[in-house]
Protein backbone atom coordinates (compact mmCIF):
# COMPACT_ATOMS: atom_id res chain seq x y z
CA UNK A 1 0.00 0.00 0.00
CA UNK A 2 1.25 3.46 -1.02
CA UNK A 3 1.99 6.02 1.74
CA UNK A 4 -0.83 8.55 1.69
CA UNK A 5 -3.18 5.03 1.01
CA UNK A 6 -2.28 4.07 4.48
CA UNK A 7 -1.88 7.37 6.21
CA UNK A 8 -5.68 7.72 4.84
CA UNK A 9 -6.81 4.69 7.28
CA UNK A 10 -6.54 7.05 9.95
CA UNK A 11 -9.95 8.06 9.73
CA UNK A 12 -11.29 4.25 8.89
CA UNK A 13 -9.33 3.23 11.92
CA UNK A 14 -10.49 6.12 14.56
CA UNK A 15 -14.20 5.08 13.05
CA UNK A 16 -13.66 1.33 13.54
CA UNK A 17 -14.22 0.73 9.76
CA UNK A 18 -11.27 -1.49 9.44
CA UNK A 19 -11.66 -5.49 9.07
CA UNK A 20 -9.86 -6.94 12.03
CA UNK A 21 -7.02 -7.84 9.30
CA UNK A 22 -6.74 -4.50 8.27
CA UNK A 23 -6.53 -2.88 11.87
CA UNK A 24 -4.08 -5.01 12.35
CA UNK A 25 -2.50 -4.59 9.22
CA UNK A 26 -2.39 -0.59 10.22
CA UNK A 27 -1.38 -0.86 13.99
CA UNK A 28 1.94 -1.88 12.98
CA UNK A 29 2.10 1.07 11.01
CA UNK A 30 0.79 3.25 13.50
CA UNK A 31 3.51 2.01 16.08
CA UNK A 32 6.46 3.89 14.30
CA UNK A 33 4.56 6.88 12.23
CA UNK A 34 4.38 9.73 14.42
CA UNK A 35 2.12 11.43 11.84
CA UNK A 36 -0.65 8.60 11.74
CA UNK A 37 -0.17 8.74 15.63
CA UNK A 38 -1.13 12.15 15.80
CA UNK A 39 -4.04 12.30 12.99
CA UNK A 40 -5.29 9.00 14.69
CA UNK A 41 -5.13 10.78 18.42
CA UNK A 42 -7.10 13.48 16.76
CA UNK A 43 -9.74 11.33 14.96
CA UNK A 44 -10.19 9.64 18.00
CA UNK A 45 -11.54 12.44 19.90
CA UNK A 46 -13.90 13.48 16.63
CA UNK A 47 -15.06 9.91 16.77
CA UNK A 48 -15.86 10.12 20.53
CA UNK A 49 -17.81 13.51 20.02
CA UNK A 50 -19.95 11.95 17.43
CA UNK A 51 -21.30 9.45 20.34
CA UNK A 52 -22.76 12.79 21.54
CA UNK A 53 -24.63 12.72 19.09
CA UNK A 54 -27.02 10.04 19.71
CA UNK A 55 -30.01 10.67 21.95
CA UNK A 56 -29.51 8.05 24.64
CA UNK A 57 -31.47 6.86 26.96
CA UNK A 58 -30.63 5.74 30.54
CA UNK A 59 -29.31 2.86 31.03
CA UNK A 60 -31.18 0.05 32.48
CA UNK A 61 -29.95 0.65 36.69
CA UNK A 62 -29.43 -2.96 36.76
CA UNK A 63 -26.13 -2.22 34.13
CA UNK A 64 -24.67 -0.10 36.83
CA UNK A 65 -25.32 -2.71 39.50
CA UNK A 66 -23.94 -5.81 37.60
CA UNK A 67 -20.84 -3.70 36.14
CA UNK A 68 -20.08 -2.94 39.66
CA UNK A 69 -20.74 -6.20 41.00
CA UNK A 70 -18.65 -7.90 38.42
CA UNK A 71 -15.45 -5.23 39.13
CA UNK A 72 -15.82 -5.82 43.03
CA UNK A 73 -16.03 -9.50 42.52
CA UNK A 74 -12.61 -9.04 40.56
CA UNK A 75 -11.30 -7.21 43.84
CA UNK A 76 -12.63 -9.17 46.39
CA UNK A 77 -10.14 -12.19 45.13
CA UNK A 78 -7.47 -9.73 46.14
CA UNK A 79 -5.42 -11.52 48.76
CA UNK A 80 -4.54 -8.75 51.03
CA UNK A 81 -1.56 -10.44 52.89
CA UNK A 82 0.08 -11.13 49.80
CA UNK A 83 0.46 -9.23 46.46
CA UNK A 84 -1.55 -6.20 45.63
CA UNK A 85 -3.11 -7.85 42.64
CA UNK A 86 -2.88 -11.96 43.75
CA UNK A 87 -6.31 -13.88 43.08
CA UNK A 88 -7.13 -16.94 44.43
CA UNK A 89 -7.65 -19.79 42.86
CA UNK A 90 -11.62 -19.10 42.58
CA UNK A 91 -13.49 -19.88 39.23
CA UNK A 92 -11.99 -17.16 37.42
CA UNK A 93 -8.67 -18.37 38.12
CA UNK A 94 -9.60 -21.87 37.63
CA UNK A 95 -11.23 -20.50 34.14
CA UNK A 96 -8.02 -18.61 32.92
CA UNK A 97 -5.65 -22.16 34.18
CA UNK A 98 -7.78 -23.68 31.91
CA UNK A 99 -6.89 -21.36 28.62
CA UNK A 100 -3.78 -21.79 29.81
CA UNK A 101 -3.98 -25.70 29.66
CA UNK A 102 -6.17 -25.97 26.66
CA UNK A 103 -3.40 -23.71 25.14
CA UNK A 104 -0.59 -25.93 26.07
CA UNK A 105 -1.28 -29.84 25.85
CA UNK A 106 1.54 -30.55 27.47
CA UNK A 107 0.03 -28.43 30.71
CA UNK A 108 -2.73 -29.17 30.70
CA UNK A 109 -2.41 -32.51 32.92
CA UNK A 110 -0.02 -30.74 35.47
CA UNK A 111 -2.04 -27.53 35.88
CA UNK A 112 -5.38 -29.77 36.30
CA UNK A 113 -3.63 -31.62 38.91
CA UNK A 114 -2.38 -28.43 40.26
CA UNK A 115 -5.79 -26.51 40.56
CA UNK A 116 -6.55 -28.22 43.82
CA UNK A 117 -2.97 -26.95 45.18
CA UNK A 118 -4.25 -23.22 44.25
CA UNK A 119 -2.15 -21.98 41.33
CA UNK A 120 -2.33 -18.19 41.73
CA UNK A 121 -3.11 -15.46 39.35
CA UNK A 122 -1.60 -11.82 39.45
CA UNK A 123 -3.35 -9.43 37.46
CA UNK A 124 -1.31 -7.86 34.27
CA UNK A 125 -0.21 -3.91 35.11
CA UNK A 126 -0.13 -2.30 31.43
CA UNK A 127 -2.35 -4.72 30.00
CA UNK A 128 -5.45 -6.70 30.27
CA UNK A 129 -4.68 -10.36 31.92
CA UNK A 130 -2.66 -12.53 34.35
CA UNK A 131 0.01 -14.04 35.45
CA UNK A 132 -0.63 -17.74 36.33
CA UNK A 133 1.61 -19.08 38.69
CA UNK A 134 1.77 -22.74 39.72
CA UNK A 135 3.49 -23.38 43.46
CA UNK A 136 6.26 -24.58 41.50
CA UNK A 137 6.98 -21.84 39.86
CA UNK A 138 5.86 -22.38 36.54
CA UNK A 139 4.50 -19.86 35.26
CA UNK A 140 2.31 -18.96 32.41
CA UNK A 141 1.02 -15.06 30.80
CA UNK A 142 -2.54 -14.41 29.80
CA UNK A 143 -3.00 -11.52 28.21
CA UNK A 144 -5.98 -10.08 26.51
CA UNK A 145 -6.14 -7.98 23.51
CA UNK A 146 -2.35 -8.21 22.72
CA UNK A 147 -1.22 -6.03 19.73
CA UNK A 148 0.87 -7.84 17.63
CA UNK A 149 4.47 -7.65 18.05
CA UNK A 150 5.67 -5.22 15.21
CA UNK A 151 7.56 -6.56 11.70
CA UNK A 152 11.01 -7.52 12.78
CA UNK A 153 10.01 -7.50 16.71
CA UNK A 154 9.05 -9.80 18.94
CA UNK A 155 7.77 -9.58 22.70
CA UNK A 156 9.91 -10.88 25.15
CA UNK A 157 9.19 -12.40 28.11
CA UNK A 158 12.07 -11.76 31.88
CA UNK A 159 11.59 -12.97 35.39
CA UNK A 160 13.56 -10.46 37.57
CA UNK A 161 14.88 -11.20 40.75
CA UNK A 162 17.54 -8.76 42.35
CA UNK A 163 18.57 -6.60 39.47
CA UNK A 164 19.38 -8.66 36.32
CA UNK A 165 16.57 -9.97 34.49
CA UNK A 166 16.79 -13.06 32.64
CA UNK A 167 15.07 -14.02 29.35
CA UNK A 168 11.70 -16.21 29.48
CA UNK A 169 11.13 -16.72 26.27
CA UNK A 170 9.99 -14.88 23.07
CA UNK A 171 5.96 -14.75 21.67
CA UNK A 172 4.35 -13.18 19.11
CA UNK A 173 1.18 -11.45 20.64
CA UNK A 174 -2.11 -11.07 18.15
CA UNK A 175 -4.55 -13.06 19.37
CA UNK A 176 -7.94 -12.42 21.35
CA UNK A 177 -6.18 -14.21 24.52
CA UNK A 178 -2.58 -14.68 23.90
CA UNK A 179 -1.07 -18.08 25.95
CA UNK A 180 2.58 -17.85 26.90
CA UNK A 181 4.32 -20.45 29.07
CA UNK A 182 7.61 -18.85 30.35
CA UNK A 183 10.19 -20.67 29.35
CA UNK A 184 11.72 -20.31 33.12
CA UNK A 185 10.03 -20.72 36.70
CA UNK A 186 9.41 -17.77 38.44
CA UNK A 187 10.59 -17.93 42.28
CA UNK A 188 8.72 -16.08 45.37
CA UNK A 189 8.99 -12.24 45.00
CA UNK A 190 10.36 -12.14 41.53
CA UNK A 191 8.70 -9.83 38.84
CA UNK A 192 7.90 -10.67 35.17
CA UNK A 193 8.10 -8.04 32.65
CA UNK A 194 7.40 -8.05 28.82
CA UNK A 195 9.30 -6.12 26.59
CA UNK A 196 9.65 -5.60 22.99
CA UNK A 197 12.79 -7.08 21.16
CA UNK A 198 14.68 -7.64 17.83
CA UNK A 199 13.28 -11.07 16.49
CA UNK A 200 14.41 -13.31 17.89
CA UNK A 201 15.12 -12.21 21.22
CA UNK A 202 17.80 -10.53 23.56
CA UNK A 203 19.91 -11.38 26.12
CA UNK A 204 19.08 -8.69 28.11
CA UNK A 205 16.46 -6.35 27.84
CA UNK A 206 16.26 -3.34 25.22
CA UNK A 207 13.11 -2.35 24.81
CA UNK A 208 10.23 -0.60 27.43
CA UNK A 209 8.26 -2.33 29.81
CA UNK A 210 5.09 -3.27 27.87
CA UNK A 211 3.33 -4.87 31.13
CA UNK A 212 4.01 -6.73 34.01
CA UNK A 213 3.24 -8.21 36.88
CA UNK A 214 5.33 -9.27 40.45
CA UNK A 215 4.80 -13.06 41.49
CA UNK A 216 4.99 -11.13 45.11
CA UNK B 1 14.51 -0.20 30.98
CA UNK B 2 16.83 -2.68 32.47
CA UNK B 3 15.95 -3.43 35.96
CA UNK B 4 12.89 -3.35 38.16
CA UNK B 5 13.19 0.40 38.37
CA UNK B 6 11.47 0.57 34.62
CA UNK B 7 8.96 -1.79 36.29
CA UNK B 8 8.37 -0.14 39.67
CA UNK B 9 7.99 2.86 37.79
CA UNK B 10 5.26 1.86 35.63
CA UNK B 11 3.24 0.33 38.42
CA UNK B 12 2.96 3.63 39.85
CA UNK B 13 -0.41 4.56 39.62
CA UNK B 14 -1.08 7.98 39.59
CA UNK B 15 0.05 9.87 36.31
CA UNK B 16 0.08 13.50 34.99
CA UNK B 17 -3.17 15.05 35.01
CA UNK B 18 -5.03 17.66 33.21
CA UNK B 19 -8.04 19.12 34.77
CA UNK B 20 -10.50 19.78 31.95
CA UNK B 21 -13.56 20.50 34.15
CA UNK B 22 -13.76 23.04 37.19
CA UNK B 23 -11.47 23.17 39.60
CA UNK B 24 -13.81 21.90 42.42
CA UNK B 25 -14.62 18.63 40.70
CA UNK B 26 -12.38 15.42 39.99
CA UNK B 27 -11.00 15.06 36.26
CA UNK B 28 -12.04 12.57 34.14
CA UNK B 29 -8.41 11.91 33.93
CA UNK B 30 -7.71 12.04 38.02
CA UNK B 31 -10.83 9.55 38.11
CA UNK B 32 -9.30 7.18 35.60
CA UNK B 33 -5.83 7.33 37.24
CA UNK B 34 -7.92 6.33 41.04
CA UNK B 35 -9.70 3.42 38.79
CA UNK B 36 -6.16 1.86 37.93
CA UNK B 37 -5.85 1.77 41.57
CA UNK B 38 -8.48 -0.58 41.95
CA UNK B 39 -10.79 2.32 43.43
CA UNK B 40 -14.53 1.20 43.15
CA UNK B 41 -15.90 4.08 44.02
CA UNK B 42 -13.80 6.28 41.07
CA UNK B 43 -15.23 3.19 38.23
CA UNK B 44 -18.89 4.21 39.72
CA UNK B 45 -18.13 7.93 39.27
CA UNK B 46 -16.84 7.05 35.92
CA UNK B 47 -19.96 5.00 35.05
CA UNK B 48 -22.06 7.84 36.09
CA UNK B 49 -20.49 10.32 33.82
CA UNK B 50 -20.24 8.21 30.60
CA UNK B 51 -22.54 5.07 31.09
CA UNK B 52 -25.50 6.86 29.74
CA UNK B 53 -23.32 8.13 26.68
CA UNK B 54 -21.69 4.56 26.23
CA UNK B 55 -25.05 2.94 26.90
CA UNK B 56 -26.53 5.08 24.12
CA UNK B 57 -24.06 4.49 21.45
CA UNK B 58 -24.05 0.62 21.84
CA UNK B 59 -27.49 0.97 21.23
CA UNK B 60 -27.45 2.87 18.34
CA UNK B 61 -24.50 0.28 17.37
CA UNK B 62 -26.84 -2.82 18.14
CA UNK B 63 -30.20 -1.56 17.97
CA UNK B 64 -30.55 -4.32 20.99
CA UNK B 65 -31.15 -3.85 24.00
CA UNK B 66 -29.21 -6.40 25.70
CA UNK B 67 -26.61 -6.69 23.28
CA UNK B 68 -25.59 -2.53 23.93
CA UNK B 69 -25.82 -3.46 27.85
CA UNK B 70 -23.66 -6.42 27.10
CA UNK B 71 -21.24 -3.94 25.59
CA UNK B 72 -21.40 -1.16 27.79
CA UNK B 73 -20.70 -3.98 30.75
CA UNK B 74 -17.75 -5.64 28.78
CA UNK B 75 -16.51 -2.25 27.94
CA UNK B 76 -16.62 -0.94 31.81
CA UNK B 77 -14.58 -3.53 32.74
CA UNK B 78 -11.96 -3.63 30.35
CA UNK B 79 -11.74 -0.18 31.67
CA UNK B 80 -11.02 -1.38 35.24
CA UNK B 81 -8.78 -3.71 34.16
CA UNK B 82 -6.56 -1.91 31.69
CA UNK B 83 -7.08 1.98 33.52
CA UNK B 84 -3.35 1.56 34.13
CA UNK B 85 -2.67 1.34 30.49
CA UNK B 86 -4.44 4.48 30.25
CA UNK B 87 -1.80 7.37 29.12
CA UNK B 88 -3.10 10.66 29.86
CA UNK B 89 -0.44 12.41 27.36
CA UNK B 90 -2.08 10.41 24.62
CA UNK B 91 -5.69 10.94 24.48
CA UNK B 92 -8.60 12.45 27.14
CA UNK B 93 -10.18 10.01 29.20
CA UNK B 94 -13.50 10.31 27.72
CA UNK B 95 -11.81 9.78 24.71
CA UNK B 96 -10.18 6.52 26.04
CA UNK B 97 -13.32 5.54 27.55
CA UNK B 98 -15.71 5.63 24.67
CA UNK B 99 -13.47 4.43 21.88
CA UNK B 100 -13.45 1.11 24.04
CA UNK B 101 -16.93 1.32 24.10
CA UNK B 102 -17.20 1.79 20.40
CA UNK B 103 -14.62 -0.98 19.59
CA UNK B 104 -16.72 -3.18 21.96
CA UNK B 105 -20.12 -2.93 20.17
CA UNK B 106 -18.34 -2.93 16.74
CA UNK B 107 -16.88 -6.05 17.15
CA UNK B 108 -19.94 -7.36 19.28
CA UNK B 109 -22.30 -5.71 16.05
CA UNK B 110 -19.92 -7.73 13.36
CA UNK B 111 -20.05 -10.86 15.47
CA UNK B 112 -23.59 -11.22 15.76
CA UNK B 113 -24.32 -10.20 12.33
CA UNK B 114 -27.17 -8.09 13.31
CA UNK B 115 -26.84 -4.39 10.99
CA UNK B 116 -30.07 -4.02 9.25
CA UNK B 117 -30.59 -1.54 5.77
CA UNK B 118 -32.21 0.94 8.11
CA UNK B 119 -29.27 1.64 10.41
CA UNK B 120 -29.37 5.71 9.84
CA UNK B 121 -33.04 6.10 11.71
CA UNK B 122 -32.64 5.84 15.20
CA UNK B 123 -34.96 3.36 16.07
CA UNK B 124 -35.00 3.70 19.42
CA UNK B 125 -36.17 7.08 19.92
CA UNK B 126 -36.93 7.42 23.74
CA UNK B 127 -40.09 9.08 24.12
CA UNK B 128 -39.47 12.17 26.68
CA UNK B 129 -36.01 11.14 26.85
CA UNK B 130 -35.79 14.96 25.90
CA UNK B 131 -37.03 16.14 29.03
CA UNK B 132 -35.06 13.78 30.65
CA UNK B 133 -31.69 14.65 29.70
CA UNK B 134 -29.49 17.57 31.00
CA UNK B 135 -29.52 20.63 29.15
CA UNK B 136 -25.99 20.60 28.46
CA UNK B 137 -26.28 16.91 26.96
CA UNK B 138 -29.03 17.78 24.26
CA UNK B 139 -27.07 21.08 23.91
CA UNK B 140 -23.97 18.89 23.18
CA UNK B 141 -26.04 16.77 20.80
CA UNK B 142 -27.43 19.10 18.69
CA UNK B 143 -23.79 20.82 18.37
CA UNK B 144 -22.82 17.19 16.61
CA UNK B 145 -26.01 16.59 14.46
CA UNK B 146 -25.25 20.12 13.06
CA UNK B 147 -21.90 19.49 12.74
CA UNK B 148 -22.55 16.58 10.67
CA UNK B 149 -25.33 17.74 8.70
CA UNK B 150 -22.90 20.88 7.29
CA UNK B 151 -20.74 17.65 5.78
CA UNK B 152 -21.38 17.34 2.24
CA UNK B 153 -23.71 13.69 1.82
CA UNK B 154 -20.89 12.26 0.08
CA UNK B 155 -18.74 12.60 3.05
CA UNK B 156 -21.53 12.23 5.80
CA UNK B 157 -22.79 9.18 4.87
CA UNK B 158 -19.71 6.99 5.15
CA UNK B 159 -18.82 8.01 8.54
CA UNK B 160 -22.11 7.89 9.87
CA UNK B 161 -22.27 4.32 8.87
CA UNK B 162 -18.69 3.17 9.62
CA UNK B 163 -19.27 4.75 13.01
CA UNK B 164 -23.19 4.40 14.05
CA UNK B 165 -23.69 1.14 11.81
CA UNK B 166 -20.13 -0.91 12.64
CA UNK B 167 -19.52 -1.36 8.70
CA UNK B 168 -16.28 -1.86 7.30
CA UNK B 169 -14.73 0.41 4.69
CA UNK B 170 -14.89 -2.36 2.45
CA UNK B 171 -18.65 -2.91 3.26
CA UNK B 172 -19.35 0.70 2.87
CA UNK B 173 -17.96 1.15 -0.66
CA UNK B 174 -19.72 -2.12 -1.57
CA UNK B 175 -22.69 -0.19 0.07
CA UNK B 176 -22.46 2.41 -1.50
CA UNK B 177 -21.28 1.80 -5.02
CA UNK B 178 -18.05 3.66 -4.66
CA UNK B 179 -14.40 2.66 -5.45
CA UNK B 180 -12.48 1.25 -1.70
CA UNK B 181 -10.11 4.35 -2.38
CA UNK B 182 -13.41 7.06 -2.99
CA UNK B 183 -14.81 5.67 0.42
CA UNK B 184 -11.32 6.00 2.39
CA UNK B 185 -10.41 9.48 0.77
CA UNK B 186 -13.91 10.70 1.88
CA UNK B 187 -13.75 9.52 5.33
CA UNK B 188 -10.66 11.02 5.69
CA UNK B 189 -11.80 14.88 4.47
CA UNK B 190 -14.91 14.32 6.03
CA UNK B 191 -13.73 13.24 9.73
CA UNK B 192 -11.18 16.18 9.33
CA UNK B 193 -13.85 18.78 8.30
CA UNK B 194 -16.05 17.50 11.14
CA UNK B 195 -13.22 18.06 13.58
CA UNK B 196 -13.33 21.82 12.49
CA UNK B 197 -16.34 22.16 12.26
CA UNK B 198 -16.58 21.21 16.18
CA UNK B 199 -13.92 22.70 17.30
CA UNK B 200 -15.88 26.12 15.92
CA UNK B 201 -19.11 24.99 17.51
CA UNK B 202 -16.62 24.74 20.38
CA UNK B 203 -17.40 21.04 21.34
CA UNK B 204 -14.13 19.44 20.33
CA UNK B 205 -12.25 20.97 23.49
CA UNK B 206 -14.32 19.96 25.61
CA UNK B 207 -16.19 23.90 26.05
CA UNK B 208 -19.38 22.72 26.89
CA UNK B 209 -20.70 24.84 29.62
CA UNK B 210 -20.80 27.36 27.03
CA UNK B 211 -22.32 25.99 23.63
CA UNK B 212 -22.24 28.42 21.06
CA UNK B 213 -24.06 28.28 17.69
CA UNK B 214 -22.57 30.86 15.67
CA UNK B 215 -20.97 28.59 13.32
Amino acid sequence: MERTGIHELSAAYALDALSADEREEFEEHLAHCTECKETVAAFHDTAASLAHGVEAPKPPPELRARILDEARGERENVVALRPRWALRATGAVAAVAAVAAIAFGIWAASLHNQLGDRPEAFRLEGASGQLVLTPDGDAALIVNDLAPAPAGKTYEAWVIEGETPKPAGTFAGGETQTAFALTRTVPDGATVAVTIEPAGGSESPTGDVQFSASGA
Amino acid sequence: MTSTGAVLALRAAPRGERVMRGAAETSDESLLARVAGGDEAALAELYDRFGRVAYGLALRVLRDERLAEDAVQEAFLAIWRQAASYRPDRAKAQTWVLTLVHRRAVDLVRREERRRTDVLEPELEPAGGSAAEAAETRDRRVAVQRALAQLPEEQRRPIELAYYGGFTQSELADRLGEPLGTVKSRMFTGLSRLRELLEESGQEEERWNEPEFTS
